[in-house]
């Protein structure tokens, strides 16, 4: 009962508001903005011009693939994780550790080890990580791994709403820790760094930037389609029923814990791709990237694009930090001011984030022309009650 | 419900306006100042890079650094510029972050084709900056205290590296024959590295290590880690805690009951800037080392002083990392005037063996590693607040940031840091 | 003998800092389901309080400072949470984690508005003459400042206490963290409730702040130092239950304290966060959950 309380307070009875989500929509006006977003993102770096806009975007692109996932984990399966930087951080430091070991020669320690620890030979651990294949399949697989354990172990005793939130952070809080404390094995608070080389490429040549967005793209919208095709899947509506009421979920037949943890995973997996994407166009990945508040900022993004689409998510990881750096190049001394008060209006008074915006836009001008059908429906975002 | 409803177009407007008022704001304050795509150096001005965090958890000490550079390029400007252009500093956010100290410079740098970038303070923001800087071939002032066993062609420090700093400390705890220390340090690689340097001076001068600690960056908890001090008895504790950690940990020692005569305290991360935050009354004959002190007298101090109270109040104290801040636009400005261009490798060239006359006295920019000649000081906290000198170097002395002239010191560095610094000898 | 009773102490020390940041927040998520991450900037609102006295009014009465603001602290703090709940939580009860993220919204501006009136840099709160010093019993060296948070934290607890169960406004708002429902057909005045509870929760949050500045820093990152203990106790103890929360700080504290002492405090912090997770497990509603027929709970 408490977590009834919690979830959904009596005040307001339960809500049957899945539908309008995104549900079966035709599938060619899917196929045909997914087209133009692929046709954009070819176009952009010529569009931008300069190296370090195009390095920003690629930047921006990992970040929406991890909205992606997450999106799928909250907007589709209403589970609110908030330690979604340690799937993150998972897959930037397995490419991390490639990378590092791409700098010096075969054998060789990486050069923080050199400065903090005594190791004469590259430690087990780290071995396998001077292949890139396996770097990469790790990157990804892992955090699913790790992502199935934690997930079969939650949702089989049913930790949910609040608790499944404090919870992931703690997760996220841990993986922080633990890279703070193995200084020797991780580089500590510094974080594996010096990426010169990128994949036989020197980083700083101008074509490198272009050619890292190339693979950020292509991972976004690689992502994209997953998500697309798993949220319109038998697989997707269930997941979607399991977030509106678990209970009836379970009632028909399905484990809901199972439901909700193939959600997880896949989201795991893709926070791992991001990362692994994201090592080399940072240059650095160290602790502070995946503990708990930016974890929380990995919300807010999907939250302000517009949980429940999987469009809001990608345009709402992009929209914040590109306002973020703009906004803070302008202001440098109280910008946050602004990306608070974004957080807290939209959540507060726009809960659909942009992507609701623009659908109920869209329905009032579809109305206006008497085209369509009362508007309300779709204007009533997705709410996430559990 | 229907309320709700009402809210969120206009809300919407108003966010969408205020986002684009604001990148419309950025985009204009770049393009007034010299037309767009302008190589740094032509038209009337050119362009430099501040990048400090003044956001997160490193704000408490990094704004002051970014208000001493911009003092500095200020004055500049007033008398006339660098070769008769006026300096213009784009600030910017480091967020505490080393991923966006990274993200940012290369912004500056690429982008912005700023001249110079003066910033960073941590370890892990130089660390993230450093391959940006090279890789760029651009330039990149670092202004604060640090570990030392770094060199970079692109980047020069302006802080003390350990020889400068931690090693006169020791020198210092040794002539005053407090010889059992216990080392407590926050997590994270300066104070790791600073420990691993002190436990092989002190296996070579006969120190007595009686116990190493860590905390989190951060970390307030700092009951077990006193009482474990207090348990190993020690004559001095070596202080490497940063930021508000310092805070608890001194309050704490203080409510313990522990005086300066029973275990003295080394600190070298608690400049005037901290003091008032921690309380003067939890530090007062407590001891610091650094290169520079507001007390520091010289006609130069004094000017610098004053200019400072005067930009930034009566109350703003000037403190060690804050100088190295504003000596490093000068620096830097000395360099450009002498290669008589803002061309990096010009600069880079020109800047080797500077002199200069500066808060913390005569200064001289090393020719092979890029750091600087620092007088070493140890200061003790008094009453007000301030730092009173209790003893110097008398001369400044020689940067040494691989340690090559001190032998206990072989093997801290191996592969390619090493590499790196034979490169230099 | 006397390591294991000093770490004792330094476990309940920091079990009653645990409690006294955790108090507040078992309240507003109790009752409304709420999770608050502006919880740690009213602790920050809090810390500051005594701080402006000791520099303006009581210049010179540092003691008086700090008692003063005992209650103005309170006071601010809980205004601040008042408002919080009117503007913005109140339209958003049936959706209970976007407070999470609302509020974390909130956190950014006041920690900017923080740093915006009081500078980035940290401020000090004197230690009053008569919290300076220390008692020693059995070996353990027990400071008074410290002891001035247990005693804060079991003040704290008993006026709680009081509230709940003696007061009819603390009987309106226990039946409706009970059954919300039932108490609005009954005919209490829910919105009223709540806000009532976001006051004192909020309130409570102040003296914590009060407390912690004579033992921590104060400054725009003071709140970020502790919510995670606080929402460590309100997931371990339960919701809006002080027998849980109780004994969820100790226990946590006290495990801190221990395992720090034995390994690092790298460590100790570790070990607390995986005992929370393993001991969802086995309690995934925390140690005290109300008891109900409800299909989920």
């Amino acid at each position: 009962m408490t977590a009834t309380l919690v979830e959904a307070p009596p005040a307001s009875p339960p809500k049957l508001r899945s539908r309008a989500v995104v549900g079966r929509a035709r599938s060619w006006p899917a196929r045909v903005a997914f087209g133009v977003f692929a046709a954009t993102l070819v176009a952009l770096p010529g569009l931008l011009g300069d190296p370090a806009s195009v390095r920003q975007w690629a930047e921006w692109l990992c970040y929406a693939m991890v909205a992606v996932g997450l999106d799928l984990a909250w907007g589709y399966g209403g589970m609110l994780a908030l330690g979604q930087g340690l799937f993150f951080g998972l897959g930037a430091y397995a490419m991390g550790m490639h990378l590092s070991l791409e700098q010096v020669p075969d054998g060789a320690l990486p050069e923080f080890m050199g400065l903090y620890s005594d190791y004469t030979e590259l430690p087990l651990l780290w071995r396998p990580f001077s292949s890139f294949w396996f770097a990469a399949t790790a990157a990804i697989i892992v955090p699913v791994l790790f992502a199935g354990l934690l997930g079969l172990l939650v949702f089989k005793r049913r930790i949910r709403g609040p608790f499944f939130a404090i919870l992931t952070q703690a997760t996220a809080v841990i993986f922080a820790l633990v890279l703070v404390g193995n200084l020797k094995l991780t580089a500590g608070y510094n974080g594996l760094t010096g990426f010169t080389k990128v994949f036989g490429r020197s980083k700083y040549d101008p074509g490198t930037g272009t050619w890292l967005f190339t693979i950020a793209a292509a991972g976004l919208l690689v992502v994209l389609a997953v998500a697309m095709k798993v949220v319109n899947s038998r697989y997707g509506k269930l997941l979607q029923a399991t977030r509106d009421s678990e209970d009836r979920v379970r009632f028909l037949g399905y484990d809901p814990a199972i439901v909700k943890t193939v959600a997880f995973c896949i989201a795991a997996g893709m926070a791992g791709l991001a990362g692994a994407i994201a090592a080399p166009v940072f240059g650095i990945v160290s602790p502070g990237q995946f503990d708990y508040l930016p974890s929380i900022l990995f919300i807010c993004w999907v939250a302000v694009g517009g949980r429940g689409t999987l469009w809001g998510a990608v345009v709402g990881a992009i929209a914040v930090n590109w306002a973020r750096v703009t906004v803070s190049a302008a202001r440098p001394d109280d910008w946050q001011y602004l990306q608070g008060l974004l957080f807290v209006l939209v959540l507060a008074f726009v809960p659909g984030g942009l992507a609701g915006v623009v659908r109920s836009l869209w329905f009032r001008v579809a109305a206006g022309r008497g085209a369509a059908p009362a508007a309300p429906p779709a204007a009533t975002p997705a709410e996430v009650t559990t | 419900m229907r309320a709700k409803g009402s809210w969120r177009l206009p809300i919407a407007g108003i966010v969408g306006a205020a986002l684009l008022a604001a990148g419309c704001s950025s985009s204009s304050s770049t393009v007034d100042t010299g037309g767009a795509a302008q190589k740094s150096g032509a038209g009337n001005t050119v362009k430099v890079g501040v990048l400090q965090s003044l956001s997160g958890t490193m704000a408490i000490s990094e704004v002051a650094v970014r208000d001493s550079a911009l003092l500095a390029i200020k004055e500049i400007n007033a008398s006339g510029g660098v070769l008769g252009k006026q300096v213009e500093p784009l600030v910017e956010d480091g967020e505490s972050k080393p991923e966006v100290f990274a993200t940012k410079s290369e912004k500056l740098i690429t982008n912005d084709k700023v001249a110079v970038v003066f910033g960073g303070w941590t370890s892990s923001s130089r660390k993230a900056m450093k391959p940006v800087v090279e890789g760029t071939k651009s330039l990149l002032f670092y202004p604060v205290q640090y570990e030392g066993l770094e060199v970079s062609p692109n980047i020069f420090y302006t802080g003390a590296t350990t020889n400068q700093q931690i090693i006169p400390a020791l020198d210092y705890l040794k002539e005053k024959s407090l010889t059992k220390i216990f080392l407590v340090g926050s997590d994270y690689v300066f104070p790791r590295t600073a420990n691993k340097e002190i436990k092989a001076y002190a296996a070579a001068n006969g120190i007595e290590v009686l116990g190493e600690e860590y905390l989190q960056l951060g970390d307030t908890n700092v009951q077990g880690i006193v009482s474990k001090v207090l348990a190993a008895k020690p004559q001095a504790v070596f202080n490497t805690l940063n930021g508000d950690s310092n805070v608890s940990f001194f309050k704490e020692l203080k409510a313990k009951g522990n005086t300066t005569d029973a275990i003295q305290t080394v600190s070298v991360s608690i400049a005037e800037e901290e003091v008032p935050g921690i309380g003067v009354d939890n530090l007062v004959g407590h001891l610091v080392s650094w290169n520079y002190y507001q007390t520091t007298d010289n006609p130069r101090n004094k000017a610098f002083v004053a200019a400072y109270k005067k930009e930034y109040g009566a109350d703003k104290p000037t403190s060690d990392p804050m100088q190295s801040g504003y000596n490093s636009v000068y620096i830097w400005k000395a360099a450009v005037d002498k290669a008589g261009s803002f061309d990096v490798e010009k600069v880079k060239a020109a800047a080797a063996g500077i002199i200069l006359e500066t808060p913390e006295g005569t200064l001289t920019v090393d020719a092979k590693n890029h750091h600087v000649f620092k007088t070493a000081r140890i200061g003790m906290i008094n009453a007000q607040g301030q730092i009173d000198e209790v003893w110097s170097s008398g001369e400044p002395i020689a940067p040494d940031p691989c340690l090559d002239t001190y032998t206990w010191a072989a093997g801290l560095a191996t592969g390619q840091a090493r590499a790196e610094c034979d490169r230099v000898k | 003998m006397s390591t294991l009773l000093g770490n004792l102490y330094i476990g309940l020390t920091l079990a009653s800092i645990f409690l006294l940041v955790g108090l507040g927040l078992t309240f507003t998520f109790g009752q409304m389901g709420v999770i608050n991450l502006a919880h740690g900037e009213f602790i920050m609102a809090g810390a500051y309080v005594p701080f402006v006295l000791q520099t303006t009014v009581f210049a010179s009465l540092q003691g008086v400072a700090l008692l003063v603001a005992l209650p103005v602290a309170f006071v601010v703090a809980g205004l601040l949470g008042l408002v919080l709940e009117r503007v913005l939580l109140r339209r958003m009860y049936d959706r209970p984690l976007d407070t999470l993220l609302v509020t974390f919204g909130v956190s950014l501006l006041l920690q900017q508005a923080a740093k915006s009136i009081f500078s980035a840099n940290n401020k000090d709160v004197v230690t009053p003459t008569f919290l300076r010093g220390q008692w020693n019993v059995l070996g353990v060296s027990m400071t008074h400042a410290r002891l001035f948070v247990v005693v804060l934290v079991l003040a704290a607890l008993a006026g709680v206490w009081v509230f709940l169960n003696q007061l009819p406004a603390g009987r309106r708002m226990r039946a409706v963290m009970q059954n919300r429902d039932l108490a609005a057909v009954s005919g209490l005045p829910t919105g009223r409730v709540d806000g009532t509870t976001f006051f004192l929760g909020s309130g409570l949050a102040g003296i914590a702040g009060v407390a912690v500045a004579l033992i921590g820093p104060i400054g725009f990152g003071t709140g970020t130092a502790y919510i995670l203990s606080a929402f460590l106790v309100v997931i371990v103890g339960g919701f809006g239950k002080l027998r849980g929360a109780i004994i969820a700080a100790v226990v946590l504290g006290v495990l801190n304290a221990y395992v720090e002492h034995f390994t690092s405090s790298t460590i100790g912090k570790a070990a607390v966060f995986a005992f929370v997770i393993l001991f969802l497990q086995f309690r995934p509603n925390g140690i005290v959950s109300l008891k109900t027929r409800g299909l989920t709970a």
